[in-house]
């Protein structure tokens, strides 16, 4: 139970995911929190995706239009509180995954069970050992989440080891490096500073911001390519609870209030016991009128040509008998 | 007063006992298990242990995390006499979390020692984990912030206790806020959230619709 207010912050590409299952007692759909899936500090729920031993590079359809990134390196999807993007993360992986290899990390992320099963480096040498043991070619790695790694490692390491791990796969498969390591993390906005996050951003060819309006939540997508300009794009979807993903077109038509254009126009002023109308003269002498002092051009043209006339004033005084007005001394009567 | 929610909530869990729950009787019976902090820190410091206290931390100088204290967690759950006495779906309250930091515990110590326990009691034993925190307000408060923020990540359902914006009045304490975070619900238009406002009585807490109090209609 959170008391008090929270503020409100898995890249859909190539959908070849790969997980691992360490220990995993196959599908389990029983429990509260079920580990998810390459669970680094995942909560997962109901349905695990499919888990099989089988590794492949093969490469799924994927829901959303063409324009986001068909060859993204690596790209966080950002989500807050109110809007989680787990089930987002999951949904692209259950619709792409053909083969799909599952690391628990979830039971024993710091290896307090000390079974010695655990990878030497924690979750981050996991993660590395990870990427080391599969076969070269086109293969993607989820992350849930980002955020556990950043709170646990300094921001450059964190990167750091991003990048080397991306280039070491491509170096061993051969190609090009953006079509062999694609990378989702999942990245709750809230828990980070600026710094980190737009560290992480700048490692990422496309970013997806989650938010949303009137239940229904919506995906900021801004895809950042080589050598082209980035491109934004917003994309209403939900989730349904078999984990497919359902888009649609636009907003919600119930947040857009439109005026009933068949609702009359009704004058206010019709049916008072005073009269509020102005007469054509009434009017006309209301509109010409200039307010004293609003600063008209025909006042600055007065200013700028000083003319005799009233522009000189003039003081009339009549001295009475108790007045001794003396030109040369006019405060000689003061008792100073 | 979000502590006497909390403790306040768990009784209304079970509608049949409206007078209450007599924990007394719980914990004899072996259906609860409880630590109380205040009295075990004096254990710790002012006994020999042999073995870790769960509330090691309060001792070493650079705790690096709460460990003793899972392990106690664990301990607990075991099934008494062989397994014949398993728990069922356990709970787990935690009150509060908020006082682990200002006992110099770190953030993300805290949040290991959450994500431990979710990982025994929510997927090994089925069970449920409701955790206190508390929001000052205070942006300033970057520890806390972080660990109420991952708490919520963590969590399926966010329950906001909070004053009323128009401030004090005798007949409403409060307003909650219900926030739903798993989509996975039986149908998709569900709210995701819900508000409702309470007062808090001597042994229960009446929930009531915004503006239903019994006290203005």
């Amino acid at each position: 139970m959170g008391a008090g207010r929270g503020k409100p912050r898995a890249l859909p590409t190539r959908p070849q995911y790969r997980a691992s299952a360490e220990g995993g007692s196959g599908a389990d759909p029983g429990g509260e929190a079920g580990p998810a899936w390459s669970g680094v500090g995942g909560a997962g729920d109901v349905s695990r995706p499919r888990v099989s031993g089988r590794r492949t590079g093969a490469c799924g359809l994927l829901p959303l239009p063409p324009t986001t990134a068909p060859n993204g390196s690596s790209g966080p999807s950002r989500d807050s509180v109110e809007w989680e993007g787990r089930s987002l993360l999951k949904a692209l992986i259950k619709k792409a995954a053909l083969g799909l290899v599952y690391y628990d990390l979830f039971r024993d992320p710091l290896n307090w069970a000390q079974t010695g099963k655990a990878l030497p480096g924690g979750p981050l040498g996991a993660l590395q050992a990870m990427c080391k043991r599969t076969d070269p070619g086109p293969v993607t790695v989820a992350l849930d989440s980002l955020s556990w790694l950043l709170l646990r490692l300094p921001c450059a390491a964190l990167c750091q080891a991003l990048c080397a791990m991306s280039r070491q796969h491509a170096c061993r498969g051969g190609g090009p490096a953006a079509e062999q390591l694609c990378m989702l993390g999942l990245l709750h906005r809230e828990l980070h500073g600026p710094g980190p996050t737009g560290a992480l951003s700048s490692l990422a060819q496309t970013e997806v911001t989650l938010s949303g309006t009137a239940g229904q939540a919506s995906a900021h997508i801004l895809c950042r390519r080589p050598r082209q300009r980035p491109t934004l794009e917003t994309l209403w979807f939900s989730v349904l609870p078999d984990l497919s993903l359902d888009l649609q077109g636009g907003p919600p038509l119930e947040s857009q209030p439109h005026p009933d254009p068949h609702t009359p126009q009704v004058d206010p002023a019709s049916h008072l016991t005073f009269n509020l109308h102005l007469s054509k003269r009434e009017r006309e002498a209301k509109d010409s009128l200039t307010l004293p002092f609003q600063f008209s051009s025909e006042k600055q043209q007065a200013l700028l040509r000083p003319g005799p006339g009233p522009a000189t004033s003039r003081i009339f005084y009549e001295p009475d008998a108790f007045d001794d007005l003396d030109p040369e001394d006019p405060d000689g009567d003061l008792d100073v | 007063m979000p502590t006497q929610m909390a403790a306040s909530l768990c009784i209304t869990f079970s509608p049949s006992t409206s007078k209450g729950v007599s924990l007394t009787v719980a914990r004899e019976c072996g259906q609860l298990v409880f630590l109380e902090g205040l009295k075990s820190s004096v254990d710790v410091f002012f006994r020999a242990q042999v073995e870790p206290h769960p509330l090691q931390f309060l001792r070493e100088a650079n705790a690096e995390n709460l460990q003793p204290l899972y392990e106690f967690v664990r301990e607990a759950l075991k099934p008494v006499d062989d397994g014949e006495a398993a728990w069922r779906c356990p709970v787990l309250l935690v009150d509060d979390l908020s006082v682990l930091l200002s006992l110099g515990m770190g953030a993300v110590a805290v949040l290991d020692f959450i994500h431990y326990c979710r990982a025994t009691v929510c997927w090994e034993r089925k069970g449920n984990i409701v955790a206190l925190v508390h929001d000052s307000g205070d942006t300033e408060d970057e520890e806390n912030n972080i660990l109420l923020n991952g708490l919520s990540h963590q969590s399926h359902l966010i329950l906001r206790a909070e004053g009323l914006p128009t401030g004090f009045c005798r007949d409403v304490h409060g307003q909650l806020r219900i926030l739903w975070r798993t989509p996975s619900q039986p149908t998709t238009q569900r709210d995701r959230s819900l508000t409702y406002q309470y007062k808090i009585q001597d042994k229960s807490v009446s929930f009531f619709a915004k503006g239903m109090s019994p006290a203005v209609l």
